[in-house]
């Protein structure tokens, strides 16, 4: 399910091959289209989950120190030269692989989802050019590794730092907005076909009536989803049929304490009759 | 007004007019190489894309990069298949010489220097397409800047060098050492042990090699919000010279125009020609010189951009008379939303520097409580005097 520019965006990323950098606000289902990506080509997901301080020895490689240290005593013990040892003990079979260099020595092309990239620091910013531009890891030790099948690579990013333009440049762009009612209801359908169609179109209604009130965090599709298997845990057909469960149910929408103090019974009440 | 051009009929081949339309798209501003007219000529190949929206859709994700950029896309899309070189009213960053990015000059088309010897907004020619660049191409005229205040008539070359070195002493004062955490570095002042014990697994327990750590320069960044409103016009100089060299000064700085409108400048103020920055920017504060909302801009500050820019590290520098069409709370609301970034607010007010000047303007006086610092700021001097009291920060 995605609008026709991501899926053209899509489209192209995955005959290019170019990687492509998807941008928007949080929970507008960014991370979910790697995922699906991943599903429909049938391959496997490699993610790798950015923070402050992520570096080289966490995102592409280690030395598997203490496999190497054992193998050097078993050499000494053995009595094999230590050149025989350095060749052995600098091997791939002592790399430990971390999520970066295990994308590109995949058998089948995987999708390898970059997750937050801003969260990084500018220094990880640059070690991804090489890989995103030329799909090769240069190990010192070992030698260039290059790709058999080059990774299909979804970035995500929600704006935390403005990313560097030479990051920019290697990858297609697309900004993911919150999507359309028809779109919504189509994701709502799919998730929940069990669902009474009326009450759908109304859950549709009063998330989209929601994000137009002023939020601290606006509620994204997961909330949506959330919402709406709470209201039919709840047993509620319609959504002017009884306030209160109503108010209850949007601790699944409202994340922080002053949304949920600025909407009040009345604003729900307002909110659900526009969408009713 | 953007430098609207349309595809040459002429034009051999469809390679011809996307490098056509990627000119067009660099001419306004958006940063693309030839690299990218490759791809995009690609992705219509991979496209089989016959529809002229399939083809939007297909080029959107090569030409932009940014969020500004996809919203101005679509009109210049328009712009250059669709509208046979209709002007558009549109506030895009316009450039002086013919498109050339790479030609850095304070030099306008017409080859007088800009700034001091002249009028550096005076329209080259009257007839509208006088830069004859290749067939087919229309150029809008450019009538509609003489009824506009210019900043470019106000700001000269020189006191923006003069700027640039007051804006980089107090970027330096505001720099904030104070962190607690060290990190790895290759000239530090401590042994990083972790990182030792670490890298010592590699030679059997050894640590051969002694890795450092230091205190790093935690940067503050500095967010400026300027009033360009009918009350303060007769200071706007002085500050629009400040921010010029504060953006010249430091890379990591943001600066945003205000007045019943947010602007976001920063992008723009990012060229290398200080003056065509200038010039661009004037174009960006369409509506320049009039009412001011302050509240409101402040209101949309905090809680769009800031959300991206500011953390607790930036230091956010409005400088506004503080005369507000709106509601004072409005204003008192919006900076305690904009205190919870944990960032530091400065508000320089160019009337505190009069003599008995009193802060009694309601919207004044509801952001008093909200500020670090509330201080004068008339002249480039005024400015440089600052720099004690932002260390003491």
């Amino acid at each position: 399910m995605a609008s026709d520019d991501l899926a053209v965006s899509i489209h192209l990323a995955l005959t290019l091959g170019r990687p492509l950098l998807l941008e928007g606000a949080a929970g507008v289902g960014k991370t979910e289209v790697a995922r699906v990506l991943a599903e429909m080509q049938d391959t496997e997901l490699v993610r790798l989950q950015c923070y402050e301080g992520l570096d080289a020895a966490q995102a592409i490689y280690e030395w598997n120190y203490q496999k190497q240290l054992l193998s050097i005593r078993a050499s000494a013990e053995e009595g094999t030269t230590g050149q025989a040892a350095e060749e052995r003990i600098f091997s791939r079979d002592y790399l430990l692989e971390r999520p970066l260099l295990a994308a590109i020595t995949k058998d089948k092309a995987p999708i390898l989802l970059i997750d937050e990239v801003d969260r990084a620091d500018e220094e990880f910013e640059a070690y991804l050019l090489e890989i995103l531009s030329e799909f090769q890891i240069t190990i010192p030790e070992l030698g260039t590794i290059k790709a058999k099948h080059p990774p299909i690579v979804i970035l995500t990013c929600n704006g935390t730092r403005d990313l560097s333009d030479a990051l920019r440049r290697r990858c297609l762009y697309s900004y993911v907005n919150y999507p359309d009612p028809q779109m919504e209801l189509a994701i709502l359908n799919a998730r929940h076909p069990d669902l009474n169609a009326h009450l759908a179109k109304q859950i549709i209604g009063f998330v989209q009536k929601l994000r137009e009130e002023e939020l601290e965090k606006v509620p994204g599709i997961a909330e949506m989803l959330d919402f709406a298997a709470a209201l039919s845990g709840l047993g509620i057909a319609d959504l002017s049929e009884d306030p209160e469960q109503l108010q209850r149910a949007l601790i699944t929408l409202l994340k922080t304490q002053s949304d949920q103090a600025s909407i009040t019974t009345e604003v729900t009440q307002r909110i659900a009759g526009k969408a009713a | 007004m953007s430098r609207v051009t349309k595809f040459a009929a002429q034009d051999a081949g469809p390679a011809a007019r996307v490098a056509g339309f990627m000119a067009h798209l660099r001419a306004n501003g958006l940063r693309l190489g030839a690299g990218e007219t490759t791809v995009a000529l690609h992705a219509l190949g991979a496209m089989n894309a016959y529809s002229p929206d399939e083809c939007r859709n297909a080029l959107r994700p090569i030409c932009t990069g940014c969020k500004e950029d996809v919203d101005q896309f679509d009109d210049l899309f328009d712009a250059y298949w669709m509208d046979m070189g209709r002007v558009r009213t549109r506030a895009v960053p316009k450039l002086q010489t013919k498109g050339n990015n790479d030609v850095h000059s304070s030099r306008d088309a017409a080859g007088e220097a800009g700034g001091s010897a002249g009028n550096a907004t005076t329209p080259d020619g009257g007839d509208g397409d006088a830069e004859s660049d290749g067939e087919g191409k229309l150029i809008a005229t450019e009538v509609r800047n003489l009824s506009r205040k210019d900043l470019r008539d106000l700001v000269r070359p020189e006191e923006i060098a003069e700027a640039e070195k007051v804006a980089r002493k107090l970027g330096d004062a505001l720099r904030d050492r104070r962190s607690r955490r060290r990190i790895a570095a290759g000239k530090g002042d401590r042994l990083h042990f972790r990182k030792i014990i670490r890298r010592s697994l590699a030679t059997g327990g050894e640590p051969l090699q002694l890795l450092k750590k230091r205190r790093p320069d935690r940067t503050r960044n500095i967010v400026t919000l300027c009033d360009v409103s009918g009350s303060m016009s007769v200071y706007t100089q002085v500050f629009l010279a400040f921010i010029a060299g504060l953006m010249r000064a430091d890379q990591k700085a943001d600066a945003y125009l205000f007045h019943t409108r947010l602007v976001r400048i920063t992008e723009t103020l990012r060229d290398k020609d200080a003056m065509r920055a200038i010039g661009r920017m004037s174009l960006m504060a369409d509506g320049f010189g009039g009412g001011s909302k302050i509240g409101a801009c402040l209101d949309r500050f905090a809680t769009t951009y800031a959300k991206r820019f500011v953390d607790g590290r930036s230091v956010v520098v409005i400088m506004s008379d503080g005369y507000d069409t709106d509601q004072p709370h409005v204003i008192s609301d919006a900076l305690q939303k904009l205190r919870k970034r944990g960032c530091r607010i400065i508000w320089m007010n160019p009337l505190k520097g009069w003599r008995d000047y009193a802060p009694v303007t309601a919207g004044m006086k509801a952001a008093l409580p909200h500020l670090d610092l509330f201080t004068s700021a008339n002249t480039l001097s005024d400015l440089a005097v600052l720099e004690g009291e932002l260390t003491r920060l």
